[in-house]
């Protein structure tokens, strides 16, 4: 599952598993609102010793610390973009599952707006041109 | 004896890839009817040697023969038989082999169910696949055989990995394979046309049945890993964004595009150096999966165990085939330009907008899928592209080809008329947008923009597909003939499982709860009683089984028996999750974590219309095999007089 | 259109693909790189494994090249890396601050006891509010950090004398010769 290397076998001793029911129902916040910041957070959040999963799936003990720090952020009535920061100081930007927008991330957004933009002029480009072509009315 | 015997098959097979990539291309260029007529029957002998290799590695499970490594690896004598025969294809090196197999089979089929082809035209066929299988086999032999073996044999096996322990998965892998090796069918059309310089409209009708069948087995076996996923991996989701997941995507959306462009092309001779293209890049996205799988460059739930050995012979074997694809199509292509015209508003038009849109949508997610690889082999940093990237930008390309399809499958080819499809979609579209709108929110008392034109998009598709089979129930539409027929149940099935996917991602009602014997919770309208724990032993597992009782305004619906188990060898802890399922909503209970003091943790969830993304999914599946009964691809003398016409004029 | 050149394209979007994924086959995709590479040590203030009265913080690490390695008693690549460990603390003159991380203070002297300690001074972050500052996502992980206070590598795993020659002594060499530069 992951690459024999040490790291690979220290992961598999961390705890890979598939179990749900992760999160620790005692975890929830008072506040529905903060509530939902909080389980919207740690669900971008990317396991980082289990490596495919959220950190609101994972069973793994450094999963449980990221929560216990996002809960604390979000009671202190810290926004999104802070507390998404503060991961990606401490962690890059491999812990957060939706790339953010900046540096070269920015690729990644602009990328399939690139594409749609030359699909359309082509598919313009390649209408236009059949127009003025004879239309074969033999063909089966 | 017996894996020696597979071994000695496999390489045999070899051998007579080998010449079945040479003679009979060698054969069709110089016109060498003697070659050319190697081409079937090396094809069959290739099959029935692999066929015999995979079936002494069977055998090998079937017997526990554990002095065979790849079988200590994947089973164990107390695993039950059906998934001994499962796990022959359930790691790295099997699955190869069943690789290997499916190509054998596609290859057969060519060769059986082309009577009607040129023979030269065949034979350049089976020598492109002849190749692919020589890169296949070779790759076996070279790096992960399944017939190494073990000195000193271990008394028992290491057991198969409890995830694949389950019965989807025992047709899973075969589905897909059938699915994405079959793409090799069209690709070899396609190569072999372009060695020809003979690129008429008659390899388009050659390829549409291959490329349809291919199409609904990868549909299939998509399908059936979603809904393995649904209920094997324990937290209700049914589709991840996962490397792997997306390496079966990427051909499929390619591939859909191909049957589209393929249409176009044999009916009217247009786009054929796209609907080429096409053809090889639906077979290269499959490769490229099988290097992106097998290889270790990308962090993947499912990928097999990396090696940068096996890496590097697949990336080469790529280079090789999709290398010289792309090259020959460069040389070839440009002389294509066909001087057939249509004006804006016409079949033709939206077929090409749906290719585009479906390219666009692969390619999103190869984007999506190779950027974290990207950003590291350039040192920009380590990157993660999850979910919530795929579900936002996919919609980019899939919104505006949703909302086509209804019009498209009622617009005429060359040239349409706006005024009269207007006249004649207003209502069923109004009343799609209306429906959309009031309906959710009357069902589920809430809806988001989104999910308002995602219900609208899925109603307009669905009433669109029925329109003509509901007037010629009626008794005065125009006459359907079997391919309308195909594309109306598949685009059926597409517009359900976007109803699907639209109404579950809106309206899943999830709930993490700390549960004793005893209580209940509500969700949604149900109530949920966790009766007891009861201890419960498998074949070669140990489980705890929660026991809850649902029940919904006092009346008692169902029992509902999640497990948690722990198999014996491998000690990884499964969550097999106990569901409901019913046509309108799912109830599933997955038993997580021991809080101590008799209480669990309880993932339990309400998940409405989410059979209709798999049901959806059947119904596409089923249209596509209409298509391919289609008699008119058995006209056996009429297809080989056109085939001497077409290329005659061409 | 755009003429012959444009079915070129294909081909030249394979050959940039071709090429990333050969510079990926040699590169491990779990391993992440950290962001902390070139920049101060992050503030911390914890207690000692063998005094809890007495706090160290990253001041500590001002003035000398130092290691600062995370580690715990329940960790098996600890176990495998501390003979490593050992020798650079008998062979160099460079400390090596250890991060007692997620560990029970009993269990952690227990284990320097019985092994021998490496560590100049060890501090506990028993619930890796520490750890996470420093981007800690597994144990063993070891900082280098040169005369400024400034983290100049992190190595992921189990530290082995090839890692230590490949990567920590070129590094070394250059923060050396950086604080002696700034000494003179």
């Amino acid at each position: 599952m992951i690459r024999a290397t040490t790291f690979g076998l220290l992961i598999g001793l961390l705890g890979l598993s598939f179990t749900a029911s992760a999160v620790d129902p005692s975890d929830k916040l008072e506040d529905p609102i903060q509530n939902e910041l909080y389980l919207a957070i740690t669900k971008e959040v990317r396991c980082l010793v289990c490596q495919n999963q959220s950190i609101a799936d994972s069973t793994a003990p450094l999963a449980a610390d990221l929560r216990r720090e996002i809960r604390r952020m979000v009671e202190e009535g810290q926004d999104e973009t802070r507390i998404k920061n503060f991961l990606v100081e401490r962690y890059g930007d491999f812990i957060l599952y939706r790339p953010r927008f900046r540096s070269w991330n920015i690729v990644l957004w602009l990328g399939p707006v690139a594409l749609m933009v030359v699909g359309f002029i082509a598919l313009a480009m390649n209408i236009r041109r059949r127009k003025s072509l004879p239309i074969d009315e033999d063909a089966p | 004896m017996i894996p020696e015997f597979g071994h000695i098959a496999l390489v045999i097979a070899l051998c007579i890839a080998v010449l079945q990539s040479v003679l009979p291309m060698v054969g069709a260029q110089r016109g060498n009817v003697a070659w050319i007529a190697t081409g079937r029957p090396l094809a069959h002998a290739q099959f029935l040697f692999l066929a015999i290799s995979f079936g002494c590695l069977m055998a090998a499970f079937l017997q526990n023969d554990f002095s065979v490594e790849y079988v200590a690896k994947n089973s164990n004598t107390a695993l039950p038989t059906m998934f001994k025969v499962a796990a022959v294809w359930g790691a790295h090196e099997g699955s190869l082999l069943l690789w290997s197999v499916t190509l054998g089979l596609w290859t057969s089929g060519v060769a059986v169910f082309s009577k009607s082809l040129p023979n030269a035209m065949v034979s350049r066929v089976l020598a492109v696949m002849g190749v692919i299988a020589v890169g296949f086999m070779l790759f076996i032999l070279l790096t992960s055989n399944p017939f190494d073996r073990l000195f000193p044999a271990p008394f028992d096996g290491a057991d198969l990995n409890p995830l694949l322990q389950d019965p989807a998965l025992i047709i899973h892998p075969p589905m897909l394979y059938m699915g994405y090796v079959g793409f090799s069918v069209p690709f070899g059309f396609a190569i072999a046309a372009m060695l020809a310089g003979n690129l008429d409209q008659q390899w388009a009708r050659w390829t549409r049945p291959w490329t349809a069948t291919a199409w609904l087995f990868l549909t299939m076996g998509i399908a059936l890993g979603s809904w393995w996923a649904y209920y094997e991996l324990g937290w209700g989701g049914w589709w991840f964004w996962d490397p792997v997941e997306n390496a079966a995507f990427m051909p499929w959306l390619v591939g859909t595009g191909l049957m589209h462009s393929l249409a176009v092309t044999e009916k009217r001779g247009l786009f054929k150096s796209w609907t080429l293209l096409m053809a090889i890049a639906a077979f290269s996205l499959s490769l490229l999966g099988t290097f992106l799988v097998r290889s270790g460059v990308l962090v993947s739930v499912h990928a097999f165990a990396a090696d940068p050995a096996r890496g590097l012979f697949i990336l080469i074997f790529l280079g090789i085939v999709i290398g010289t694809s792309l090259t020959l199509y460069a040389y070839r292509a440009s002389s294509l330009e066909t001087q057939v015209g249509f004006t804006h508003f016409s079949r033709e038009t939206f077929i090409l907008l749906n290719s585009i849109l479906l390219v666009i949508a692969a390619g999103v997610v190869l984007l999506g899928t190779l950027g974290p690889l990207v950003f590291g082999a350039l040192d920009l940093g380590s990157v993660s592209v999850g979910p919530q990237y795929f579900e936002l930008v996919f919609l980019f390309p899939m919104l505006p080809l949703l909302l086509a399809v209804g019009v498209g499958m009622h617009t005429a080819w060359r040239s349409a008329n706006p005024r009269e499809l207007f006249r004649r979609l207003r209502w069923p579209a109004l009343g799609a947008l209306v429906a959309g709108m009031f309906v959710p929110w009357l069902v589920f008392g809430s809806v988001s923009l989104l999910t308002a034109l995602g219900v609208t998009i899925g109603l307009w598709t669905v009433i669109a597909s029925l329109i003509d089979p509901a007037k010629k129930l009626r008794g005065k539409g125009p006459r359907i003939t079997r391919s309308m027929v195909a594309m109306q149940l598949a685009h059926l099935g597409l517009g359900l499982t976007v109803l699907g996917i639209t109404v579950t991602s809106a309206y899943t009602v999830v709930t993490d709860e700390g549960m004793k014997p005893g209580e209940t919770v509500d969700i949604a309208g149900y109530t949920f009683r966790f009766e007891e724990t009861l201890p419960v032993s498998g074949p070669n597992y140990e489980a705890i089984q929660g026991v809850f009782t649902v029940s919904r305004n006092g009346a008692e619906l169902t029992q509902l028996r999640p497990e948690k188990r722990v198999y014996r060898v491998q000690t990884s802890p499964m969550t097999e999750a106990g569901i409901k399922a019913g046509w309108g909503r799912d109830l599933f209970i997955a038993l997580g974590e021991q809080l101590g003091r008799g209480a669990w943790s309880v993932r339990i969830q309400y998940k409405p219309l989410i059979r209709f993304i798999w049901f959806g999914c059947i119904v596409m599946a089923i249209g596509g095999l209409v298509g391919i009964s289609d008699p008119r691809y058995r006209q056996r003398a009429r297809a080989k007089a056109a085939a001497d016409g077409v290329t005659a004029t061409a | 259109m755009a003429g012959k050149l444009k079915f070129l394209i294909p081909i030249a979007v394979f050959a940039g693909m071709v090429a990333i994924f050969y510079k990926g086959l040699y590169s491990d995709p779990t391993l992440v790189s950290s962001p902390f590479i070139d920049k101060a040590a992050p503030v911390f203030n914890l207690p000692t494994l063998y005094d809890d009265q007495k706090h160290i913080t990253e001041a500590e690490f001002k003035g000398r090249i130092s290691l600062f390695n995370v580690w715990a008693s329940w960790c098996p690549g600890c176990a495998r890396e501390h003979e490593m460990l050992l020798m650079i603390a008998r062979d160099t003159d460079i400390p090596i601050y250890g991060l007692n991380w997620k560990d029970e203070r009993q269990a952690a002297q227990k284990w320097l006891r019985e092994r021998g300690n490496p560590y100049t001074v060890n501090a506990v972050d028993r619930d890796n509010v520490t750890g996470i500052d420093w981007g800690v996502y597994g144990a063993p992980e070891t900082f280098l950090i040169d005369g400024e206070g400034i983290i100049r590598y992190k190595h992921i795993g189990p530290l082995t004398p090839e890692i230590w020659a490949a990567e920590f002594l070129p590094r070394i060499e250059t923060a050396r010769a950086t604080l002696a530069g700034a000494d003179s």
